[in-house]
């Protein structure tokens, strides 16, 4: 019998339930197949015209329905085809969750579609007065909806049957995972048996590639796509903008025994820390994403030894992964050289809001099917980063324990260890 | 069988026991700054509010006060960096910290927690009021957009109207490092970002975190947020509770922030600090209120909420959106013993900070042993005595619903 309390005494968290979107594919098949093939999903833009852009290429998920109605929709999408995967696989009742819900989601602006066809539905006077006046004689809430921060969670709310208000968040490129923490959080502090965890991201618009893009954070490698996103190389220049969701189902060791149901993993610790350096950049000794490592370490009673494997933030910028390699270099020693590190980025690129969630997702079926997936476009590694970043080729190894790394914008920094098995 | 799902109990937390108590209140509001500023002229009988009613004809708004930004964000450059959202929020959270002795002591902003309820997207105006006018004689749209964004958007702008980074620069500028949470959707991330403070104040998992949101309503992507659903009252101001009926949705919006420092009681009480109030039970919901739940959410919270017995001032953050406002004043109608105050009546509706100025208001009066006169005579009655207990409530505007119990210290 396992234990059912962890080393401070709270219930353990296990995973029961794990759904997964990305560029490359729906569900956890397809894209394992195609992470553990080295397969990219990076191909140029064709949602948008290029004209004008310097970045002309995207992880970009196109297949869904709801793929060119906009960013609040494609999030909703994401979110419910991740969750219901999810929910599925924990044989609960997809209509009745009957926990709370953490969404993680990007935040939410008019989409310029709408702008447009609202401004263009009348002659008189200009600018935002006219918006306003047309806005009051809608008569419907679609577009109003889509301005909500709150709507895509109450929709899901309304759509599995979750319990209580939920949550939405942001903590920006480390969302994904500050979703898993607060559903971990919420049942460790015994006020809940389980929870619906979701990062979802469908704002890749012309937009948000713009923003970016200004800001110098993206990749230009347009001409071979695939090979644009290349964490820890020498000639990496960006990450490369991408859409997707992840979905856990977290629920108390204790009741998902009781009921019979399958553990997939366990989160182990949750680990955070603020940075106040810079609004992008991170403070040039790394301490804070130091703290957030082995702050996650710590909550996870587990010493630097016993971590398997890295499931990097490996962005491909230039000053993520090097920093991420100061971080990780400090905290794990000498050690660092051998232990596998990993960049799922490298093939499904940056799904932001996303990201931590998806990562997570990966992380636990790493452990799962004894399989690291590669960081892939490892052709020309960075001579200052010395890593086994499981270049370009799967690598079978039995993994454990993981720690998952999510860094943002913002001074955000937070890192999971998960488990394969319950202590 | 199906498991009985457990239910949480606000005051007996399972791990171990910490009371809540709040030892820092940040306020800005037309009213002014502070809870000095705001308390002297909330006591004024029949206070009249500040409306600004041409700017943004025909809607009415609460503009915000003057503001001498260095006061709480010492480096123009930092300001530079932040549209005036961010830098409301980033001076709320500074006089928060500086009420609670808590700013500029490293010890403390750096094992210190943050939850901020945010919005975001404080567009450039002027672009964007280029791009329309240009699409009036173009087809090809999305080019022009490319066209249009590429040269004309400020680089920085992305991060100065973030939603995270409200929190980003308390963390620059006040050096908040704990941790950093920032959540979105209206109203109810005010509700949950207190709720889930206390709640992990109560675990032992945080012993002083800083809560709060700002909302800056002089940006007509601000008013449009409210108005694609119609919510804005139109026509000449009235009392929030007297909005049904007028032209328009029934919200008067304002800008403002209020952040407060929640502490575990031992942890304030061992640096000896004044303790305005403990922070009770904190509950929330989501009535599905297209099936007509709200009215029975209300009542079922205020259960949950296990109200002392007697006379109850209640600090009412109710929008004035008709719908919502009158499902709250019949539960507040069927509830004799709650006495309301309705402050939007004189500050405007402030959406994500809505809730932790409830709280605050709640604290100030608890603090001050007085009750608050009636914000609208036509309505509200008056209430005696020093009240031990003050209820806030913040029912959105459109979703979510929350309430807090604030008592005597």
């Amino acid at each position: 019998m396992a234990n059912l309390r962890d080393h401070m005494g709270r219930p353990i968290v296990a995973v029961t339930g794990i759904g997964v979107v990305t560029s490359l594919g729906v569900g956890k098949k397809d894209n394992w197949d195609a992470l553990t093939s080295g397969k990219s999903g990076i191909h140029p833009i064709t949602r948008f015209p290029v004209d004008q852009l310097n970045t002309r290429i995207s992880g970009m998920v196109d297949f869904l329905p709801s793929s060119s109605k906009g960013a609040s929709h494609l999030t909703y999408e994401l979110a419910e085809t991740a969750a219901q995967e999810a929910v599925s696989e924990a044989g609960l009742d997809s209509g009745d969750f009957g926990g709370p819900l953490f969404l993680a989601s990007p935040p939410v602006e008019l989409d310029w579609a709408d702008r447009f066809s609202l401004y263009n539905s009348d002659k008189q006077d200009a600018g935002a007065e006219r918006l306003l006046r047309v806005a009051r004689a809608l008569k419907e809430l679609d577009v109003f909806e889509t301005t909500q921060f709150g709507s895509i969670a109450d929709r899901l709310a309304d759509r599995f049957g979750t319990r209580g208000l939920p949550i939405t968040l942001s903590t920006a490129c480390a969302s994904g995972a500050t979703a898993i923490q607060l559903g971990v959080e919420a049942i460790r502090r015994g006020e809940c048996d389980k929870a619906l965890s979701i990062g979802a991201d469908g704002s890749a618009t012309a937009e948000a590639l713009i923003r970016f893009s200004l800001l110098s954070a993206l990749s230009t490698h347009n001409d071979i796509p695939e090979k644009a996103s290349k964490p820890f190389s020498k000639d990496r220049d960006g990450f490369v903008l991408a859409e997707g969701s992840g979905a856990l189902v977290l629920e108390s060791l204790e009741a998902a025994l009781a009921r019979g149901a399958t553990i997939l993993g366990i989160m182990r610790g949750c680990g955070e820390k603020a940075d106040d350096f810079h609004r992008t950049r991170s403070k040039p000794d790394g301490s804070p994403a130091i703290a957030a490592v082995r702050a996650a370490l710590a909550d996870a009673g587990l010493s630097e030894d016993e971590i398997d494997y890295v499931n990097a933030h490996g962005t491909s910028t230039p000053e993520n992964d090097k920093m991420e390699h100061l971080s990780l270099s400090t905290v794990f020693g000498e050690r660092i050289g051998s232990m596998p590190i990993s960049s799922n980025k490298s093939m499904i690129g940056h799904t932001l809001s996303a990201a931590g969630a998806v990562e997570a997702a990966f992380s636990l079926m790493t452990m799962r099917e004894s399989v690291i997936p590669p960081t892939i476009n490892y052709d020309n590694p960075d001579p200052a980063i010395v890593l086994d970043v499981v270049p370009n080729k799967k690598r079978n190894a039995e993994v454990g324990t993981v720690l998952s790394n999510s860094f943002g914008f913002g001074g955000q920094n937070t890192c999971l260890v998960m488990a394969r098995e319950p202590v | 069988m199906r498991k009985v799902k457990k239910s949480p109990d606000p005051q007996q937390p399972p791990m171990s026991s910490h009371d809540v108590v709040i030892t820092g209140i940040g306020l800005v509001s037309s009213l002014g700054e502070g809870p000095d500023a705001h308390w002297q002229k909330l006591m004024q009988p029949g206070f009249q509010p500040v409306l600004e009613a041409e700017r943004f004809a025909p809607y009415t708004i609460h503009p915000l006060p003057e503001i001498d930004w260095n006061l709480q964000i010492a480096k123009r450059g930092d300001q530079r960096q932040m549209e005036t959202w961010q830098r409301l929020g980033t001076y709320a959270a500074g006089l928060a910290l500086d009420d609670a002795g808590i700013k500029g002591n490293d010890e403390l902003s750096t094992t210190m927690d943050m939850v901020v309820a945010a919005g975001g997207g404080e567009r450039d105006e002027a672009v964007d009021a280029a791009i329309l006018a240009a699409s009036e004689s173009r087809n090809d749209r999305d080019v022009l957009l490319n066209e249009k964004l590429t040269t004309e958007l400020r680089p920085t702008l992305f991060l100065a109207q973030l939603s995270n980074l409200l929190a980003g620069n308390i963390s620059i500028v006040h050096k908040v490092t704990g941790s950093s949470r920032t959540f979105m959707g209206e109203e109810g991330a005010g509700v949950s970002a207190v709720e889930t403070a206390a709640a992990r104040i109560r675990s032992g998992q945080s012993t002083h975190v800083l809560v709060g949101g700002a909302f800056q309503t002089e940006h007509s992507d601000m008013l449009l947020g409210y108005e694609l659903a119609g919510y804005l009252h139109r026509g000449p101001w009235k009392p929030v509770w007297q909005r049904q009926g007028s032209e328009g949705g029934g919200v008067v919006t304002g800008s403002g922030g209020a952040f407060l420092v929640l502490e575990q009681r031992e942890h304030a009480q061992s640096r000896g600090r004044k303790i305005y109030a403990e922070l009770g039970p904190v509950v929330s919901g989501r009535a599905r209120r297209r099936r007509g739940e709200l009215n029975a959410e209300i009542a079922a919270l205020l259960k949950q909420a296990r109200l002392p017995d007697g006379d109850l001032l209640t600090i009412s953050a109710a929008s004035g959106a008709h719908a919502a406002t009158a499902a709250e004043k019949a539960v507040l109608d069927a509830n004799p013993a709650l006495a309301a105050r309705a402050f939007s009546t004189l500050t405007g509706h402030m959406k994500e900070a809505q809730f932790p100025f409830a709280v605050a208001l709640a604290a100030m009066a608890v603090d001050r042993k007085a009750a608050y006169p009636v914000f609208d005579a036509t309505v509200e009655r008056p209430f005696a005595g020093a009240p031990a207990s003050v209820l806030a409530t913040a029912i959105g505007y459109h979703q979510f619903e929350g309430l807090g119990l604030v008592r005597a210290a």
